[in-house]
């Protein structure tokens, strides 16, 4: 097997932002980039608590956040309240078959599946477990890349908002779920962030 | 600069020398396979050129309705910063600052911030503060979604069809563009190079400054 040689066992730091590598100086507390100025770490700070407890807020939230109306449709017919799920049926019913299984994934099954996978990371990353780190890398990399997707519906209901907005006839207002869904994301989005992947392969380096 | 530098891996922190990668390539991790960096062709006259088209189309896309419906003569359109105003209005100031964050100020900021950094270095010219806006664009860069309200935008128009006419506005296609354009100017955007140019640019000056106090002595 190849021998590799990591930056933090070389005692350089490398610049997350720039890329750049340097000497930690000896008199100081923090550590700067040479270059860019960034603040340097040889891990990130706290890595397993902060995303720990991100992901737990997480978990909370994700069934407000699914079971809250996410929007209120009232008309001079009726009025409708909707949830991320009942938005996907209508889709699906009304024949947007591809546009209701993308809502589905991005909505619903991607943050779960986000906190599902990063939960596993961060076990087997605490427990400092060898097992299958290039999987693991490819799995932190995909779910940091499809995180952002999940904004989709909350991007839809601010357009539907924005635009059904005639009165007397019809208007959409968001619901509480809308505002649960928002924090569920940037919750994951932050979880993701604060993660140190390079705590995958230090198990193996060590 | 050879290929002698050594650089770590962000996702594994592997030591590894840089090698030249033709150019338009990129360097992968030799242990977790991530993206060390790419070489752009031309990239800074590239991403520079994409990031003026990005601000006209970043305009137009903020001054024109997204989209116009019309629902049996009654007419209503939007604009994106209307919609982020409307979820205010009802009382979702959360809501809205994510969405006037993500679809406009962080894509203007990097616009502003792209232009800032490349425009005085293709003449050769040292940004100031270039390490701060360099240091804001790394971090602002997962929040900038407009891929995502594009999507969006797409979904919610097949959901209104059904009620009520509705007309693309140039807003969109403007937004479209951007999306596009913006994508462009991020993977043309070399920081190997940016930082070689400002070194280069920081050495002349020195040599300069010697010389003068050479002669005056």
């Amino acid at each position: 097997m190849t021998q590799y040689v990591t930056a933090a066992k070389a005692g350089l730091l490398s610049c997350h932002a720039c890329g750049q590598l340097s000497k930690p100086t000896p008199d100081h507390e923090r550590w700067s980039c040479p270059r860019c100025g960034s603040h340097l770490h040889f891990r990130k700070l706290d890595s397993i608590w902060r995303t720990w407890a991100l992901l737990i807020a997480g978990y909370i939230l994700y069934l407000p956040a699914n079971l809250l109306p996410i929007m209120e449709t009232s008309s001079i017919f009726d009025s409708q309240v909707d949830t991320i799920l009942s938005g996907v049926v209508y889709l699906w019913t009304t024949g947007s078959w591809v546009l209701a299984a993308i809502v589905f994934i991005a909505s619903f099954v991607v943050p779960l599946a986000k906190l599902l996978a990063l939960t596993l990371l961060l076990v087997l990353a605490q427990r400092r477990s060898t097992w299958q780190p290039m999987q693991r890398s490819q799995l932190y990399r995909f779910v940091d890349f499809i995180g952002r997707w999940s904004m989709l519906d909350i991007f839809v209901i601010a357009l539907l908002v924005g635009l059904v907005q005639i009165p007397s006839v019809a208007e959409i207002t968001a619901g509480p779920g809308a505002l649960a869904f928002s924090v569920l994301v940037v919750l994951t989005m932050l979880a993701s962030m604060s993660f140190d992947p390079r705590l995958t392969w230090d198990a193996e380096d060590a | 600069m050879s290929s002698s530098t050594l650089i770590a891996c962000h996702e594994c922190d592997v030591l590894q020398r840089e090698t030249s990668c033709s150019s338009g390539g990129t360097a992968r991790c030799i242990r977790c396979d991530a993206m060390l960096y790419r070489s752009p062709r031309d990239g800074l006259n590239r991403s520079l050129a994409f990031s003026f088209g990005a601000a006209l189309l970043f305009f137009l896309a903020n001054v024109y309705p997204l989209a116009t419906l019309d629902a049996k003569g009654a007419i209503s359109s939007a604009t994106l910063f209307e919609s982020a105003l409307a979820l205010y209005e009802q009382n979702k100031p959360l809501v809205a600052s994510l969405v006037l964050v993500t679809t406009i100020l962080v894509p203007a900021a990097n616009i502003v911030g792209m232009i800032y950094l490349l425009l005085p270095l293709r003449f050769c010219r040292k940004p100031r503060g270039a390490s701060k806006v360099f240091r804001l664009i790394h971090a602002m860069q997962p929040w900038a979604m407009i891929e995502v309200f594009m999507l969006g935008a797409l979904v919610t128009i097949v959901k209104l069809v059904s009620i009520a006419e509705v007309t693309v506005g140039v807003g969109l296609w403007a937004l479209a563009g951007l999306m596009l354009l913006q994508a462009a100017a991020a993977s043309s955007f070399d920081s190997r190079d940016f930082w070689r140019r400002m070194a280069a640019i920081e050495e002349e000056r020195r040599i300069v400054s010697d010389t003068v106090e050479a002669t005056h002595s």
